[in-house]
């Protein structure tokens, strides 16, 4: 049984329909990647699975629960987390607030995660006590996984989790997935530097007008000749 | 030397008095407008709602014969910020929450509050009548008369007042050790930053609008009891505070409690040292002036004092819309 299981979803915001039937499922312990162009409904789906829209057809399971149409607070005790594309930090209170927030549900002690995060994150201990708003973008993409590793979550989603951020600092983040899908967290990320993403992903979805046109292994997408030509740049 | 008492107990104590009350209302007003987005017009009278249950539990406290070394009302003033506290969450389950949950804009918020504001002062006046009432019902309130060195006159200040800057000054303590050593403070500052990324985190939404009610209802309470022991209480107590309570929010910075403090004292003041006669502390130098020295030389007459913080708050919209602690911008 698969750890996540979207079938035949549709989705939209209100009336408005995006989603026309994305079908994706990852074991426990992938990495899977959803590339396509923009406008896709790629964060569409990343949205539809946290509990944020309107779910018209389709089901979500996670685990072996149906968590199709689930209120956004009570996913982080499934130990789900998501961090957004935008607006994914807390900008007045501090990086060190960001990460207990990132916590609110735990109501055991969290101090070793939180050392982890900061071991994981080291530029983040510096600033532990500067608003999250006063930092650059790649250290607020930092505390935003962060704050979403709190949870020690069983299944991460990530936004563009590398949007706006330099080359080097584009493969550090990259390792840093890598590093805690070894911790055994699954993980669906969304990417626009799809050459890299699905190079390090078990499975790739490449979404097109709401709905899946490929999916297969990150490789094989990455070899498939129609693939590269219309979404991979050639 | 007199001129100096007279500016101190005009001036100063005045501006700290009338800034304290509106310290306390603006902290609530900021509070629910960075967590549930409205402007609470229904604010003042939820002060004047928090005082009347202020002097029912007086006068009950003073029907058993009960004496006590501070003034019943205020005594009286715990219990009633904990019922008034209990009232607003009554209110928003009422009247704003549904509409939150159907999805309404910020400004059918800001109506229904409007019609909340009509309906308790119509409550208000069905059940107590217009007359104004003395929150000290079982002794008259002390008044305190501090020799001034080198001063025929004292400083004079009454319990009350007193009370009011002491209980200003603690509640401010007490809010800023929950906002940011407590988890739940933490949280409320949270969804004040970005209700989204809060649900998305897991923070429950519920309690932290119920801790917004409650600071804010409990602060009303107080502010309510404590004007209307230093005056007395009247049912249109809310009318004029209500509008300098707004000044001191949007001045201090919307969503911002140190800057709706800040504010608070900011209006006060300015309105305090607007009406004050200025020409007193000129007299004793009058002979080394080259000008006449007026009988008064108030900035603005005492009737136009409600002009100052619309004055203030245009200025302040005009030059930093975002208010000195750097709030929203409407
Ligand atoms: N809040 C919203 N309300 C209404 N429509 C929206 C909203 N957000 C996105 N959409 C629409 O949904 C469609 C898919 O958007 P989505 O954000 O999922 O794209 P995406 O694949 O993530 O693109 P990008 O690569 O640019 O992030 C777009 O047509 C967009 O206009
Ligand atoms: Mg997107």
């Amino acid at each position: 049984m698969s750890l996540l299981d979207i079938r035949e979803l549709h989705a939209g915001y209100g009336v408005m329909s995006i989603l026309k039937g994305i079908n994706m499922s990852l074991e426990a312990g992938e990495i899977g990647v959803i590339v396509g162009p923009n406008g896709a409904g790629k964060s569409t789906t990343l949205k539809a699975i946290f509990g944020m829209l309107n779910i018209t057809e389709g089901s979500i399971s996670f685990d072996g629960t149906d968590i199709t149409g689930i209120r956004s607070e009570q996913l982080a005790e499934h130990r789900i987390a998501f961090v957004p594309q935008e607006h994914n930090v807390f900008p007045t209170l501090s990086v060190h607030e960001n990460l207990e927030m990132g916590a609110y549900v735990r109501r055991d002690d969290f101090s070793s995660v939180m050392d982890h995060v900061y071991d994981i994150f080291p530029p983040l201990k510096d600033k532990r006590n500067q608003p999250a708003g006063e930092l650059s973008g790649g250290q607020r993409q930092m505390v935003a996984f962060g704050r979403a590793l709190m949870i020690e979550p069983k299944l991460i989603l990530l936004d563009e989790p590398t949007a706006g951020l330099s080359p080097m600092f584009m493969s550090q983040i990259f390792d840093r997935v890598i590093a805690i899908n070894r911790t055994g967290v699954t993980v669906a990320m969304v990417e626009q530097n799809a050459k890299q993403a699905l190079a390090i992903a078990h499975k790739g979805f490449v979404l097109a007008g709401g709905c899946n046109s490929f999916t297969d292994t990150g490789q094989n997408l990455l070899n498939n000749p129609e693939v590269a030509a219309s979404f991979l740049g050639g | 030397m007199n001129e100096i008492v007279f500016f101190i107990n005009k001036g100063i104590t005045s501006g700290l008095i009338i800034g304290s009350i509106y310290a306390l209302g603006a902290i609530g007003v900021t509070l629910i407008f960075g967590i549930l987005r409205f402007a609470h017009f229904a604010h003042g009278d939820m002060m004047t709602l928090g005082a009347f249950v202020t002097l029912i539990l007086t006068a009950a406290l003073a029907s058993l014969g009960i004496v006590l070394p501070l003034p019943l009302a205020f005594i009286a003033m715990f219990p009633a910020m904990a019922i008034t506290a209990c009232l607003a969450i009554g209110l928003d389950r009422v009247f704003y929450k549904p509409l939150r949950q159907a999805g309404a804009r910020p400004v059918v918020l800001v109506m229904a509050s409007v019609g909340v504001t009509l309906m308790l002062q119509g409550l208000i006046r069905l059940f107590a009548g217009v007359r104004s009432r003395d929150m000290f019902i079982e002794a008259p309130k002390e008044i305190f008369r501090i020799p001034f060195p080198g001063a025929s006159r004292p400083l004079i200040i009454t319990e009350p007042q007193v009370l009011l800057i002491v209980f200003t000054f603690v509640a401010v303590i007490v809010l800023h050790w929950f906002l940011t050593r407590s988890r739940l403070g933490k949280a409320m500052r949270a969804v004040s930053d970005n209700p989204e990324l809060a649900r998305i985190t897991g923070i429950n939404t519920n309690h932290v609008v119920w801790a917004t009610w409650i600071i804010g209802g409990a602060l009303a309470c107080a502010a309510g009891t404590l004007l209307s022991m230093d005056v007395t209480l009247k049912p249109d107590l809310s009318f004029n505070i209500l509008l300098p309570i707004f000044a001191a929010t949007i001045v201090g910075g919307i969503g911002q409690p140190y800057g709706a403090i800040a504010g608070g004292f900011l209006v006060g003041f300015s309105e305090t040292l607007a009406v004050f006669n200025w020409a007193i502390l000129l007299r004793p130098i009058k002979d080394h002036l080259w000008f006449e020295v007026p009988a008064n030389l108030a900035l603005v007459p005492t009737q136009y004092k409600l002009m100052v913080p619309f004055l203030i708050l245009i200025i302040v919209l005009i030059y930093r819309p975002t208010g000195i602690f750097k709030g929203r911008v409407l």
